[in-house]
């Protein structure tokens, strides 16, 4: 069915989050929906699904105008919505899932008809090659199968446009291929797709025409035939954006971070860290790869003084800390951008002032015996805002209104507001579009040239090639090589990864 | 202005929720009223009008209970006699020294859940500071002059109380026991040790075989505020409008107040950013048993005078219901522990007057608080319109909210 969204408006308490937005796709059709975090992508499906209604503006389904009061109106209609956030029972299994709430009934009493339920999710599963098990408990299946069973059950409601929320957001490479070719067999069917990402090359590889928004209004449209990423990338931001940002070769001075023999144990007591030396300078980027789990968190806490090491060294600037509490490492003057800025990084219902000033409160001008100066924590706040090109209303607005890449900006821009002697990052740019990307990856060297210790750690290997002045790989809880220049290749690193030693590799 | 506005908005749905909550009232003195209903057969009309008649009169008598009798304030103002005046504010005095141990305590436990601390302790370190005041006043009989021992007193108070309140907070932060487990049955244990200490000569009451302490008015007593005969309303709410002040400081003027709401909020956030997480805990729950302790204290010094077991009166568990229905705000626990007073003294009025139940006062308190903590319900009965919320807001409620009133 051909879809079309004509001058939709919708405002919330201080933000325009759709201004007369118009797009449309032929059945058939993926139309790309990019856009960065926040520029009104997800309430615009909101608004398509049913959840929301516009203030204005009209939804067109084969030319005819629907109106959604609520979901169940948009389902109606034949729109299907994949959430980001999957909305499956974990314990029930994958046809009572897929049928819940659309179960097809039978007898006096109106009993679940599982058979004819169960031969309709197979004969679907079968035409569009998702490869879904029908018996098989959600609980027990991988995040990609579980987003087939979401696909699934739009399509066993009859939905003929699907829209699909960033999809790709939990999944991996391989998953991402798998998915790709499951749009392509719904599209050659006549299912008209919706898919919302702010990834460059998804919307290139997958969709036949692309919107581009910003700040609630439609900054342009490509065909992905003839556009770059590059293109993209700016039409997204508004500006010329840099994919890779440009540095200089590092300038190492003396030893900041210095680790040997560290050994540290993991939650379940078992050792994470087992024997992990490294050395950081000042005026140097040090990416830490390695697949995720291979004892990366445990290192990170172990030197910003969350977590108690089991035996070595830790010291930064020459100061031991293998003992230190957390506001000791920082107040050496180490910045540490966590990995889970929501949960560790932000109070998400106190404000962006209160936030900004987190792990500084303690210290003037903020505060002086224990009062806090309010001008000063506000016009630190402010200053902050600025500098940092945080979106937000005002900085009295609670952090968890933000979007993900103003929150960690907030993140940022605090570690940021202090001189900093060390940096470490946890997956700094985790979930973040391009524009936040550019934006972290260039304040990352900024603090370098500055002279500042550098540790990333990191599970892309595009950014740890685009950002790292040495790459130390971690495998097993030991670092496995330390490559620099031209050793560091995406070949190199993935064997490292992978376990296998690299002969070449220097020791540190 | 739009300050003003914010505050009206934030005060909409606690202010229908009492309005609700008294109209419920009615309709349950109107079902219940048995003598008029019984007519309904005989004399239809006459029977709703007399249901009806009850519940205005049971709400007269309540109004006039909490605020005065007009008549009796027309009287004082013709007079003008000190006899006439003091019968005219009585209730309205009454209820403000209903509320003075509502406020020490609301603020108590706002301060605990504020740091995330769910204290239900507030009634046993309330009885607990009572029990170290009445020790001291009695001890010190003779031995100082009055004023001494009443500030002696009232210190020893807050900071027995503050002891009762840091044992849970020390038990969470060091192994982890949860405080709604501990302070429960500390509040057992408060009662009990009150018990023991009555058993003693020199605290009971001469003569007396109930647990009462000696009468403690002729050796310490906390000034009144008006110089009028029986007049209980004393310098404890003063005080208490006073430590309302001080909290609102506390909580978001100075650092340590951040630390507090920042674990309360989210304990590894602060961890991360250097806070001391036990350490926020600890102080939370003994700031908060010292406010108790302080109501205890200007009980026995003032209003009641002596101690017994049943000081409080369910004082600490009224307590948790008006810090949530202010929000967990200094000032909203001031204006609620007013209402909780002026309901508390215009209800005794209306089961004298009227022969309704003070029963009543708790399923209204009980209705208050429902509808406060579902205010989809009050927006859904009046239609107050309210904007979506932004969508990233939408999905959470914040347990309490952050911005300083």
């Amino acid at each position: 069915m051909r879809l079309e969204l004509r001058e939709i408006n919708k405002r919330f308490p201080g933000v325009l989050a759709n201004d007369r937005i118009s797009i449309s796709a032929d059945r058939g059709q993926v139309l790309g929906l990019l856009g960065e975090n926040g520029a009104g992508k997800t309430t615009l499906m909101n608004i398509l699904s049913g959840l929301y209604k516009p203030d204005s503006g009209q939804i067109l389904i084969d030319d005819e105008e629907h109106v959604f009061n609520d979901p169940a109106a948009a389902i109606r209609a034949g729109v299907g919505m994949v959430h980001q956030h999957f909305m499956l029972v974990p314990v029930f299994d994958v046809v009572e899932a897929v049928a819940l709430g659309a179960e097809t009934v039978s007898g006096p009493v109106g009993t679940f008809d599982r058979a004819a339920a169960r031969r309709r999710i197979v004969e679907l599963s079968e035409q569009y090659k998702l490869g879904v098990d029908p018996d098989a408990r959600i609980e027990s299946l991988p995040v990609g199968v579980r987003q087939r069973v979401e696909i699934l059950k739009a399509l066993y409601r009859h939905s003929d446009i699907l829209v699909l929320d960033e999809p790709s957001a939990v999944l991996t490479p391989y998953e991402t291929e798998e998915l790709f070719t499951i749009i392509r067999s719904l599209t050659a069917t006549g299912t008209t797709i919706v898919f919302i990402t702010h990834k460059l090359d998804e919307v290139l590889e997958v969709a036949d025409n692309i919107v581009v928004l910003r700040r609630g209004r439609v900054a342009g449209t490509a065909d992905p035939k003839t556009t770059t990423r590059q293109q993209l990338a700016n039409l997204m931001v508004g500006r010329d954006v840099e994919l890779i940002v440009p540095k200089g070769p590092a300038n190492p001075g003396d030893v900041v971070l210095s680790i040997r023999n560290l050994r540290v144990r993991d939650d379940r007591l078992e050792m994470a860290v087992d024997g992990v030396d490294l050395e950081v300078r000042a005026g140097e980027i040090v990416a830490v790869a390695g697949v995720q789990g291979n004892g990366q968190t445990e290192l990170v806490e172990a030197i910003t003084g969350l977590r108690t090491s089991d035996a070595g060294e830790i010291t930064i600037g020459g100061v031991h800390v293998e003992r230190a509490n957390p506001r000791t490492v920082s107040d050496l003057g180490v910045a540490h951008i966590p990995e889970d800025r929501a949960r560790d990084g932000l109070i998400a219902y106190m404000t962006v002032a209160e936030n900004y000033i987190l792990d500084t409160y303690h210290r003037e001008p903020y505060s002086r015996r224990g009062m806090f100066d309010l001008d000063a924590v506000n016009a630190g706040a402010a200053k902050g805002v600025k500098d940092f090109d945080i979106r937000t209303p005002s900085i009295h607005t609670i952090a968890a209104s933000l979007s993900g890449g103003n929150q960690q900006k907030v993140v940022v821009a605090r570690e940021f507001s202090v001189p900093v002697q060390l940096v470490v990052a946890a997956q700094p740019t985790r979930g973040l579009d391009v524009g936040s990307i550019e934006y972290i990856h260039r304040r990352l060297v900024e603090q370098r040239d500055a002279g500042a210790a550098i540790l990333i750690v990191c599970t892309e290997l595009d950014e740890v090639l685009a950002v790292g002045d040495r790459v130390a790989v971690m495998f097993d809880g030991r670092i496995v090589g330390i490559l620099s220049g031209e050793d560091a290749t995406y070949e190199n690193l993935g064997m490292l990864m992978g376990g296998a030693t690299f002969g070449e590799g220097h020791a540190a | 202005m739009k300050r003003l506005r914010e505050l009206l908005r934030k005060a909409l749905v606690p202010t229908l929720s009492v309005l609700t909550a008294f109209i419920l009232g009615g309709i349950v003195i109107i079902v219940t009223d048995f003598e008029h209903l019984s007519q309904l057969g005989t004399d239809p009309i006459g029977a709703v009008l007399g249901a009806i008649g009850g519940v205005l009169s049971g709400y007269g008598a309540m109004l006039a209970g909490a605020f005065g009798d007009p008549e009796r304030i027309q009287e004082a103002l013709r007079t003008g006699a000190p006899r006439d005046v003091a019968t005219a504010v009585r209730p309205i005095t009454e209820s403000l020294v209903s509320s003075t141990p509502l406020i020490f305590t609301g603020l108590g436990v706002a301060i605990s859940f504020r740091a995330g601390m769910f204290n239900i302790g507030a009634d046993g370190q309330l009885i607990i500071g009572a029990l170290a005041s009445t020790i001291v006043t009695i001890l010190m009989s003779g031995a100082a002059p009055s004023e001494v021992i009443l500030i002696l007193a009232i210190a020893v108070g807050a900071l027995a109380g503050a002891a009762w309140g840091f044992v849970p907070g020390f038990l969470k932060a060091r192994t982890g026991a949860h405080e709604v487990i501990t302070t429960i049955m500390l509040n057992y244990i408060a009662a009990l040790v009150v018990f023991f200490a009555l058993r003693s000569d020199t605290l009971r009451a001469p003569g007396s075989t109930s647990p009462v302490s000696r009468n403690l008015t002729p050796i310490a007593d906390v000034p009144t505020l008006l110089p009028l005969p029986g007049l209980r309303l004393d310098m404890g709410f003063i005080v208490a409008l006073l430590m309302a002040v001080v909290v609102s400081w506390l909580l978001f003027r100075t650092t340590v107040g951040f630390e507090l709401r920042a674990s309360g909020f989210n304990l590894t956030a602060a961890r991360y950013a250097g806070m001391s997480a036990g350490g926020s805990m600890m102080l939370a729950m003994a700031l908060s048993g010292g406010l108790a302790g302080l109501a205890g204290a200007f009980l026995v010094l003032g209003t009641v005078g002596q101690l017994s077991i049943d000081l409080s009166g369910g004082v600490g568990f009224n307590a948790i219901a008006l810090a949530l229905l202010a929000g967990l705000r200094p000032s909203g626990v001031v204006l609620a522990a007013l209402l909780f007073g002026a309901l508390t003294s215009g209800g005794k009025t209306m089961n004298i007057v009227s022969g309704v139940p003070f029963d009543l006062l708790f399923f209204i308190i009980a209705m208050v608080i429902m509808f406060v903590a579902a205010p989809g319900l009050i927006r859904t009965i009046w239609r107050v319109r309210v904007p979506d919320p932004a969508p990233e807001v939408a999905s959470v409620t914040p347990v309490a909210p952050s911005d300083p009133v």
